[in-house]
């Protein structure tokens, strides 16, 4: 798996094809650049396709991804980073056109198993949009909701840990400790992105997805929020999908770049900047195209 | 010619355009004002006059001898007694000169016919004046209302008037006597309707129209909030969701009066539910409001933007908890305030209920959602097809009410979404 070469192009040549056309089925059946794998694997994808409706988002996509490492995954707009992203805790579900093919596995179990609740996968795997979007209700309150939900508190006291906790790994303990019951909507947007983070945390998940979280913030929210991932590492997986590539080579370790629905190279984050295997990758990093 | 001259050549124009269009805009909210500034003096000039009603003080002798010859003080027997006759015989001791028959009918007309009504009242609620004498004020007939009021001419010929002059003569000595007064006019909240204007209320039509609004509420808000968030948040999106949504839309547009047809051969004719019953039209004005709600329902939930369901849907709440928790709360002031909509229309609505009827002539006031009784807008209908002149009052004064209660609800309704709109 994961070596580009499940088709091999000798064959192609052998069967008498033009040189021109070899090119184009080179393109489109070569697989990924880089290793896929990890030593370690949290979540397992293997050959993923997504359509929505006639549309192929995501083309046959392996990856792996490693417990309690950042991994970041860029790309040109429209690529299918964002889809992918949204795959690996099925929130493409709640898109009625959307069919999700292969295999993607969290500790081994398949989430994608008809006998699978995604109430408990969601759970595991938290989740932070591009828009911070905290519920129009107390900063408290908005903590507190997913442990409400899922019961993981005995009483106002325990709740009231875990809201304390999830604020301070947030780092938004501070600033928000004597305005609990003021609404989350009423914090800045930087504030509120760290809101959103430790709603997530809330519910002690083991993967968290980020999309995007500083597209919508200033440099200092956003340095803010790096350094956030950065802590957040040591407990958590996570998934970040990014526009910023100064940003994906300070915060990720490894680093996926995805192109037109494929994912062209995969590696550590330091060798994609420095030394890019994959002609696409290279034209991207060095701002040519995207 | 260069760019910008093209440009500043062509200014001129777009700023006409744009001054024509402004004055077209302010055209039409002026005639809109305008007609709706004539209706309101129109109704106004018309029906002020029936918050006011004229009384005429007589100088009661609670005889004895006519109400109670036996002495016992019994309920039943005082009720039945000749009040009329403590009228007449006060009216022919004020106008002791008036001997003739025929005068002496006129004379009676006077006071309305409903006077005796309220002596018996007030002797059934204390015996205690059996046997004395007291000023009472009882209603004037309607005639003499309006001639009090100056709404009949007395310039015309006598025959042309509903007033004679003698009567006329009699109106002015008891306005010299200081014993004819207009005052607050409380029966026309309280009473039922009546062949007799200055008797006829709204009270009835006030408590039919509560009940029906009470049935239309507690089925259309539940089942219309039902059906928009099943629609829109449950249901699969497919053929079948899509023929309800244009049907729906449909129902919306079906004219009010098929609704009444319905409601006649469903409720009543199949059902067995009784005539001119508010339970009925109830049931009728839930048909005609549910479209209403449904839509505005599901707009309001539309509205929600998708962020919020994604925020819950990540921290893994189920459908149900999303929908309940997060979308309702916010799309709730928006389904308020289609709800109040529709409770406007339905109870602006007539039409339908005249075909389940609830047109009848009903005197007794409403004492819950199975008596026959009729609503405001049915008896503003019923008051504008008499033919005296002070049903014309009161027909003004009744669509004065039902006005306040609509422009009630709609304030209700605005406040209502300014006080709960959430921004996100």
């Amino acid at each position: 798996m994961g070596g580009g070469n499940r088709f091999s192009l000798p064959q192609a040549v052998l069967a008498g094809e033009s040189s021109a056309r070899i090119e184009r089925i080179a393109e489109r059946r070569e697989g990924t650049v880089g290793d896929i794998s990890v030593a370690e694997p949290r979540m397992t994808c293997r050959n993923v396709d997504v359509y929505y409706a006639d549309k192929h988002a995501i083309q046959d996509v392996s990856l792996d991804i490693g417990t309690n490492e950042v991994i970041s995954m860029i790309g040109p707009s429209g690529c299918g980073k964002s889809t992918f992203l949204r795959c690996l805790n099925r929130m493409n579900d709640t898109i009625d056109i959307c069919r999700v093919s292969g295999e993607i596995l969290l500790d081994g179990v398949d989430i994608y198993d008809r006998s699978l609740d995604v109430v408990p996968l969601r759970a595991r795997v938290g989740m932070v949009f591009q828009k911070p979007n905290p519920f129009p209700k107390s900063i408290y309150d908005n903590i507190a909701y997913g442990p409400r939900i899922h019961g993981l508190a005995d009483g106002r006291a325990e709740l009231d840990g875990i809201v304390e906790d999830s604020l301070r790994r947030a780092g938004l303990w501070d600033e928000v400790k004597d305005r609990m019951e003021q609404p989350g909507t009423g914090l800045s947007g930087g504030q509120q992105q760290r809101l959103c983070i430790a709603r997530a945390i809330a519910v002690s998940p083991e993967v968290i997805l980020m999309d995007e979280p500083c597209s919508a913030l200033d440099p200092i929210a956003t340095a803010r929020i790096e350094e956030l991932i950065d802590e957040l590492r040591e407990n958590y997986t996570i998934a970040i999908v990014t526009h910023s590539m100064q940003q994906a080579a300070r915060v990720s370790q490894r680093t996926a770049y995805f192109h037109l629905g494929r994912l062209v190279e995969v590696g550590k984050t330091d060798d994609i900047f420095t030394n890019p295997r994959h002609k696409l990758t290279e034209d991207y990093i060095t701002g040519r195209f995207g | 010619m260069t760019p910008i001259d093209r440009v500043n050549a062509s200014l001129r124009r777009r700023y006409a355009r744009e001054r024509r269009f402004r004055r077209f805009g302010l055209g039409a909210v002026i005639l809109g004002l305008s007609f709706v500034s004539m209706l309101f003096i129109s109704i106004a000039g018309k029906g002020y006059g029936a918050f006011q009603q004229t009384f005429i003080e007589l100088e009661v002798e609670f005889s004895e001898a006519l109400l109670d010859p036996d002495g016992g003080r019994d309920r039943g027997i005082l009720s039945r007694a000749d009040y009329d006759g403590l009228v007449k015989a006060a009216l022919r001791e004020r106008f002791p000169e008036v001997t003739r028959r025929g005068d002496k009918r006129r004379l009676y007309r006077i006071a309305s016919s409903g006077a005796g009504m309220q002596l018996r009242e007030r002797v059934l609620a204390d015996p205690g004046v059996i046997g004395t004498s007291a000023r009472v004020w009882v209603s004037a007939d309607d005639d003499i209302d309006m001639l009090f009021k100056g709404r009949i001419d007395r310039n015309l010929p006598e025959a042309e008037r509903r007033v004679d002059d003698q009567t006329i003569a009699w109106v002015d000595r008891l306005r010299e006597q200081g014993a004819i007064r207009t005052q607050f006019n409380r029966a026309f909240f309280t009473n039922g309707d009546s062949r007799e204007p200055e008797l006829a209320g709204i009270g009835g039509a006030i408590m039919g129209s509560l009940y029906t609004l009470m049935v239309t509420l507690a089925l259309s808000f539940p089942i219309g909030v039902a059906a928009a968030l099943y629609l829109e948040e449950f249901a699969p999106k497919n053929r079948w969701t899509d023929l309800i949504e244009v049907n729906i839309n449909n129902l919306a547009a079906v004219p009010s009066i098929v609704f009444g047809l319905l409601g006649l051969a469903v409720f009543i004719n199949f059902f067995g539910l009784p005539r001119s019953a508010p339970l009925v039209g109830g049931l009728v004005l839930t048909l005609m409001t549910l479209p209403t709600i449904i839509i505005a329902s599901r707009a309001a939930l539309k509205a929600v933007p998708p962020s919020i369901r994604e925020a819950a849907l990540g921290v893994g709440a189920s459908k149900m908890q999303v929908v309940f928790h997060h979308v309702l709360p916010l799309a709730m002031p928006g389904m308020l305030t289609g709800t109040i909509i529709g409770m406007a229309q339905a109870l602006g609505e007539s039409a339908p209920l005249l075909m389940i009827g609830m047109v009848a002539f009903i005197v007794d006031i409403p004492g819950g959602p199975l008596d026959p009784s009729t609503v405001l807008p049915v008896q503003i209908f019923l008051w504008a097809d008499s033919p005296e002149r002070a049903f014309v009052e009161r027909t003004s004064a009744a669509i004065m009410v039902l006005l306040g209660f609509l422009i009630l609800m709609n304030l209700l309704a605005v406040i209502l979404r300014k006080r709960l709109e959430r921004r996100w």
